[in-house]
């Protein structure tokens, strides 16, 4: 049945957004930039190398254990400069108020906007505000743009991964989405799994300065970490080999999962970041992530293998092989 | 592991010949596809999925009767996420919902009496699908409604039952079935015992099984051995959840509220005493009779042969539209919309062994 009308599940970072970029925004704006679809676009300015991104906030409940929208908003963008190996320089912000939201909530989410900037070093350099009708709206939104610096030879793409690649992982799994899915009105259980949502620079630059040969890196939200790594499996058009014993998954979002049906691996993150480095480099990296107090459960969770080229294998628990899928985008609540 | 699966080939080779065993619940289907499981089996044990998930055998024109009555106006429709996405004859209740409808998702029946509750301006209908495991929890919705004189909320109601579904594909004869595995939910509330008739009436070995792809394994293990022993009985694989008498107090509360009823299953046709119907005492809270529910004559896609796969006489990937014009973003069958759904699980997990 073809989708003529926009449903839930073009946001859900799956298959369906995919296609609509694909079909219906990618090809009335294509240029070279947009076409690398990366997290980050690379710009060259006056000979340096530029990231920049933007990203939208709708997540609700728009305060979760572990964060709130303004945690997610500079964390979620200054992630996606990181994840080209971008230091971030500079964010702007666009608020949408929901007409009737008390000032003191939005002064309390622009105060968590403050303290995260701060802690990664970011400024926020321009802005914007709008109120909509109430009802319109649901209390806030906000977008961000960010700016970063690329250092010399630091070029990181998500079409550079080789067979032989280690893969890597900083800690547990799916803990931003179960987080915030265990607060929604209609759904909420009571869990210990708090939102793992973190800014990533100062974890990356740590990877990126061991001296070890990184190929890229993504940072699994939305559609968690299968969409990850099969959009780098499609983009360097190489195999990708899992395992399932390997992977960080926490006994509360174990059974969280098992309770409402859904796969761990597709399942966002806030806090994570997916590193394919040279094989030979897998343990200086792990070494290095585990140093760090955002890669202190870091694993290495798989291979990179020349075929089946463009696709992502698990090896199961109990010694057989599935296949991990890009996620159609489900039908679940909005959680970034 | 090792140790069930060599003890699976020594009792695969003790059996000689080619088996079928067949599994009837969406959890199943998932564990096995998940796991990895159907490849590792020896070649003369061959595993295929029944109409085991709840979305998959609910009858097109029930989702034609859903779209119908979230188009009217004051109706919020509340549903289980998986039947969103589910093709009617013309429209899905999320293309509904994208053009106005007011549908939502929830996870459990009694979040649909809160929104109700919340919204006395609407008529709030649940649509109950699924077996003995939803049933109990749709039953004790229902009652609290009538207790608390919730009048704006009803269920939608096409519950279904396993037992005599499992002897409809016995007595089809187009799919040769050599032992059941048996889903290890509905049998938490029904007990094992309901299946006692299989093995007594048609000699076919039964064995309610657990939800982890080991549980799988050793279902498998004690079916084969049935056979070696040329037995056929019930037996329990799943004990630290399954006895023999089950749920009592569900048991009660379904037959308090539901009443036995023919069912329509799609793609095998209407089962009789296969459903569940709310007693004539709650009509109050039966949508189908206090909000004049016609259910139609459905038009599935003409190429789609869910009902086939459904009844295990066809893999997923033998379907002439499966992968192809059938994707999980483009579902044009039940099988492909569920995540429980064989296509679907096989579409998601198994389909190299085809493409390979």
């Amino acid at each position: 049945m073809k989708q003529d009308r926009i449903v839930l599940a073009h946001g859900g970072g799956g298959t369906l957004t995919h296609e609509l970029i694909a079909q219906v925004i990618e090809p009335k704006l294509d240029n070279p930039v947009l076409r690398a679809m990366d997290d980050s676009a690379v710009l060259s300015l006056d000979g340096g190398e530029y990231a920049f991104t933007t990203d939208s906030y709708v997540v609700k409940p728009y305060r979760f254990p572990g964060g709130d929208i303004g945690k997610l908003a500079v964390c979620g963008t200054v992630n996606d400069l990181a994840m080209q190996g971008a230091e971030p320089l500079w964010l702007s912000l666009g608020l949408i108020l929901e007409e009737g939201l008390p000032v003191a909530e939005l002064e309390s989410i622009v105060e968590s906007i403050r303290d995260t900037a701060a802690e990664v070093g970011v400024r926020v350099a321009t802005g914007d505000t709008k109120v909509v009708e109430h009802g319109r709206g649901e209390a806030l939104y906000i977008n961000t743009a960010g700016i970063g610096r690329i250092a010399a030879r630091r070029r990181l793409s998500a079409a550079s991964v080789q067979p032989g690649d280690a893969v890597l992982v900083n800690g547990n799994l799916a803990e931003h989405g179960v987080a915030v899915l265990s607060q929604r009105e209609g759904i909420a259980f009571r869990t210990s799994v708090v939102s793992d949502c973190a800014a990533l620079w100062s974890l990356v630059k740590t990877i990126l300065e061991s001296g070890a040969d990184i190929h890229a890196m993504r940072d699994p939200t939305r559609g968690g970490l299968a969409a990850a790594v099969c959009d780098i499996a499609v983009a360097s058009g190489v195999g990708i080999r899992l395992q399932e014993t390997a992977l960080p998954i926490s006994a509360g979002v174990r059974g969280a999962c098992e309770m409402l049906g859904l796969d761990p691996l597709n399942i966002a993150n806030e806090g994570k970041v997916v590193v394919f480095c040279r094989g030979t480099d897998a343990v200086r990296v792990l070494d290095a992530m585990r140093a760090h107090p955002l890669g202190r459960d870091a694993r290495l969770i798989g291979e990179v293998t020349e075929k089946p080229k463009g696709m992502v294998l698990l090896r199961t628990a109990i010694g057989g092989e599935r296949i991990v899928d890009m996620p159609t985008g489900e039908d679940l609540p909005r959680i970034c | 592991m090792h140790d069930v699966m060599n003890r699976i080939a020594e009792l695969a080779r003790q059996v000689g010949r080619h088996v079928t065993f067949m599994e009837v619940c969406g959890t199943h289907t998932m564990a096995v596809s998940r796991s990895g499981l159907r490849a590792m089996l020896p070649a003369n044990v061959k595993l295929i999925s029944g109409p085991g998930c709840p979305v998959c055998v609910t009858d097109t024109n029930y989702i034609d009767a859903a779209i119908e009555l979230a188009r009217r106006p004051g109706v919020m429709v509340t549903t289980f996420g998986d039947l969103i996405r589910v093709p009617g004859s013309e429209s899905s209740l999320e293309r509904e919902r994208a053009s106005g409808a007011d549908v939502r998702v929830v996870y459990s029946p009694s979040d649909a009496l809160v929104l109700a509750r919340e919204n006395p301006d609407k008529r709030v209908v649940f649509l109950g699908v699924g077996f003995e495991t939803t049933a109990p929890t749709v039953a004790w919705t229902i009652k609290r409604a009538a207790q608390d004189g919730v009048m704006n909320f009803s269920v939608l109601a096409a519950h279904k039952t396993m037992p005599f579904a499992m002897e409809a594909l016995l007595k089809d004869q187009e799919v040769k079935i050599d032992g059941f595995i048996c889903p290890g939910h509905v049998s938490v509330i029904t007990g094992a015992k309901l299946y006692r008739f299989i093995p007594e009436r048609y000699g076919i070995p039964c064995v309610v099984c657990g939800f982890e792809a080991v549980d799988v394994m050793k279902c498998i293990v004690m079916l084969l051995a049935q056979i070696v022993e040329k037995r056929a009985t019930v037996e329990i694989e799943y004990t630290r959840s399954v006895n023999e008498d089950g749920n009592t107090a569900a048991q009660q509360l379904i037959a308090e509220v539901f009443e036995e009823s023919d069912a329509g299953w799609r793609g095998i046709g209407v089962i009789p005493r296969s459903g569940l119907a709310i007693r004539p005492e709650f009509a109050r809270w039966d949508a189908a009779k206090t909000l004049g529910v016609k259910f139609g004559e459905a038009k599935p896609h003409p190429g789609c042969r869910c009902g086939d796969v459904l009844r295990g006489v066809l893999t997923p990937p033998e379907c002439q539209l499966f992968a192809k014009a059938c994707t999980p973003t483009n579902p044009l069958g039940p099988c492909m919309v569920s995540s429980e759904g064989a296509c679907a699980a096989f579409y998601r997990y198994e389909r190299k062994a085809v493409a390979a």
